[in-house]
């Protein structure tokens, strides 16, 4: 068979992943630098018979997303900062009602409009907190074109199969970079639908049964007919104020996640078997991150970097073991600390933790980088 | 309980509702009930969505695909279902501030689209669940917690405002008319388009005590009192001076979000 190989963009790279994962539905709002990812899904999806639709607000966007998951369909919404708060209120009723879908965040710089065509990278605490409550989150985050192909892919699987929202958060240098992929058959790809009822079965909505990962979930129409809230909700689906109940609920839907740590974080560690200092970083910025690791270990020091794909769950256990072998680790990320806040935490004092960020809309260079590492030493 | 309605459309072991005594939110979702019954739908194809309220609760009693989501964004989630399967016959059930002050937004363009939804809005001209406070469609003078001096603001028509925004079958009846309101929630469930019913509900416990309405009963008199067929309005004005005026207000063919899209998909295949 011959290859097909593509030059594309991160964002055209996330639609082509996308429909390639199952994609039916995509419902949104514009907003740079996300709005490729709407365009060329309203070119593609009518095509395999998918349904695109520009709704009034981001708010709209999920909420039609979410609509159309329940029906079966495999659903995707994309957006920048300014939308990513908006769409926050929903992403909590997709996690409590269990419901497939990707979010996605290309993100921009600085709070507000800020700077809508610069990168960022000043969301990844609001990937995990931006919406009340306490909810399981999963959020993956590439570094290139071709790794953007593979997440969102992913990203649909690990929706289907934890029934629950998953946000991509990519952003401005790998959204509108462009570079050479070999797109793979469908055949090539491991593809993962949620699981259904079968037809006449005993159905309760949120019922796990013997063997069950999650419940399973019947698309709305297919003959059971049951009931879907944002309200704290027995295993039928109902409300119920019962705290016992509530309990349960949010230890379950928090457990699928934190009891499945192994399957869902992904990472990159290069350099890292001898190394004796780290650079952890990710997104776009984990390719200067690299660069300037290279140049380092021309020098003949012996630095790794770790490289989150993963974002949430954090990969706390592998952050922790490699602080119990360096002695610094220098975050790199486009933002005041976020993550370093999240690496200090893990590591408990075992090495010293320092940032190179900066949250003014200019990427890091390998040279700023390598200035700040060479401060430790 | 053996009342055929209740077994054949309700979810029996959920009720009774927890709507107050003497609440209109009740005859309503009654009126929904017998006109889905009227239509000859079938149960697993009919989903009812609904937003944040004391209104919005109706679809949990109610035996079909039903979802209750965030506060106002019941049409934004139904165009979601409708759209990825249009086979679905799909029916919102708003509150008057659900649907027009935190939802306004997606009414409007519901409406404009013209989407095959049907919307019944139940208007108790207040935020019941929250307690009593003023909401979109609250006269202008009246009380609500909020409104301790009277409200100031005016109120929208929403029956209106989304024949204005382009629905294309728009009516407006009372719980104390519920022949009349059975028959529009029922005419709007047949409508291709985007279709509303303005339901208009009583809350004796907030707006009624706020406004000293009296009991439940005075509230269904005042209704009677205060509305006019649009028949009645038309031949005999004089008799509709001072009144809110009911009746069909647009009932029109326009082309159907969802076949307009699906003749997309047609023509690519080419
Ligand atoms: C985002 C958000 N804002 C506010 C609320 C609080 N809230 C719940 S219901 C409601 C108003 C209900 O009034 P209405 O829609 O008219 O329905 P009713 O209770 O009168 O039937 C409000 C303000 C909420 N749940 N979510
Ligand atoms: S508060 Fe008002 S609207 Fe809510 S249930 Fe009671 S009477 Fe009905």
């Amino acid at each position: 068979m011959s290859k097909v190989i593509k030059f594309l963009q991160g964002n055209e790279a996330c639609v082509e992943g996308a429909l390639m994962a199952g994609m039916r539905f995509y419902s949104g709002y514009p907003i740079t630098p996300s709005t490729e990812i709407a365009e060329l899904s309203s070119e593609k999806l009518p095509k395999v018979g998918g349904k695109f639709i520009q709704m009034e607000d981001e708010i709209a966007g999920i909420a039609a997303a979410i609509g159309a998951s329940l029906t079966g369909k495999k659903a995707m919404t994309a957006t920048s900062g300014p939308g990513f708060s908006l769409k926050q209120e929903n992403i909590g009723y997709a996690a409590i009602a269990e419901i497939p879908l990707v979010v996605v965040n290309v993100q921009r710089g600085g709070p507000s409009t800020g700077l809508p065509t610069s990168p960022g990278q000043g969301d990844v605490m609001q990937a995990k907190w931006g919406t009340h409550g306490d909810h399981p989150v999963i959020c993956l985050t590439p570094d290139s074109v071709k790794e953007t192909f593979d997440l969102t892919i992913r990203a649909f699987n690990l929706a289907e199969k934890y029934r629950t929202p998953v946000i991509l958060l990519t952003d401005e240098i790998t959204g509108h970079m462009r570079e050479k992929i070999e797109i793979p058959e469908v055949s090539e790809l491991e593809i993962y639908d949620r699981v259904m009822p079968e037809k006449g079965a005993d159905y309760k909505a949120y019922r796990l049964d013997e063997g069950d990962l999650v419940p399973k979930m019947a698309p709305f129409g297919s003959g059971f007919r049951y009931h879907v809230t944002g309200l704290m909700h027995d295993e039928t689906g109902f409300p119920s104020n019962s705290t016992e109940n509530a309990d349960v609920l949010i230890k379950r839907l928090m457990g699928k996640i934190e009891a499945n740590k192994e399957d869902i974080i992904t990472y990159e560690a290069y350099e890292t078997d001898d190394a004796e200092y780290l650079i952890l970083s990710y997104g776009g910025t984990a390719r200067t991150a690299k660069a300037a690791v290279k140049k380092l270990r021309a020098e003949g020091i012996k630095v790794g970097l770790f490289r989150l794909i993963t974002v949430w769950p954090f990969p706390e256990e592998q952050v922790r073991a490699l602080s119990e072998q360096v002695k610094d680790i220098l975050v790199a990320e486009l933002n005041f600390g976020q993550i370093k806040l999240e690496v200090e935490r893990v590591v408990k004092g075992n090495a010293n933790v320092r940032l190179c960020g900066k949250a003014n809309g200019e990427i890091l260079t390998p040279e700023e980088l390598m200035k700040a590492f060479k401060e430790v030493l | 309980m053996n009342n055929p309605l209740v077994e054949n459309y309700f979810r029996v072991d959920k009720l009774p509702h927890i709507w107050c005594p003497g609440c209109g939110h009740g005859i309503i979702m009654s009126a929904i009930a017998r006109a889905i019954e009227k239509s000859g739908l079938d149960k697993d194809k009919v989903c009812i969505v609904s937003g944040i309220g004391c209104s919005s609760r109706a679809p949990g009693y109610m035996d079909f695909n039903t979802l209750h989501t965030t506060h106002g964004r019941a049409l934004a989630f139904a165009t979601g279902v409708k759209l990825a399967n249009p086979e679905l016959e799909v029916i919102v059930i708003a509150g008057d501030g659900d649907l027009s002050a935190i939802g306004g937004n997606h009414l409007i363009h519901a409406a404009r689209r013209n989407i095959n939804l049907t919307t019944i809005c139940f208007n108790n001209n207040i935020y019941g669940m929250t307690g009593g406070q003023y909401s979109p469609t609250t006269a202008t003078g009246d009380k609500g917690t909020t409104a301790p001096y009277g409200n100031i603001d005016r109120p929208f028509d929403i029956t209106q405002l989304a024949a204005g925004a382009g629905a294309t079958y728009a009516a407006k009846a009372t719980v104390y008319h519920v022949n009349q309101l059975q028959k529009y929630i029922e005419a709007a469930i047949g409508h291709k388009g985007f279709s509303m019913v303005e339901a208009v509900s009583v809350c004796p416990t907030y707006y009624g005590r706020k406004n000293k309405k009296g009991s439940a009963v005075d509230m269904m008199n005042w209704l009677k009192d205060s509305f006019v067929d649009m028949k009645i309005a038309e031949k005999m004005p004089e008799k509709a001076v001072g009144k809110f005026v009911m009746g069909e207000y647009v009932n029109k063919v326009e082309p159907e979000y969802t076949e307009l899209y699906d003749q997309v998909i047609e023509r690519l295949k080419g």
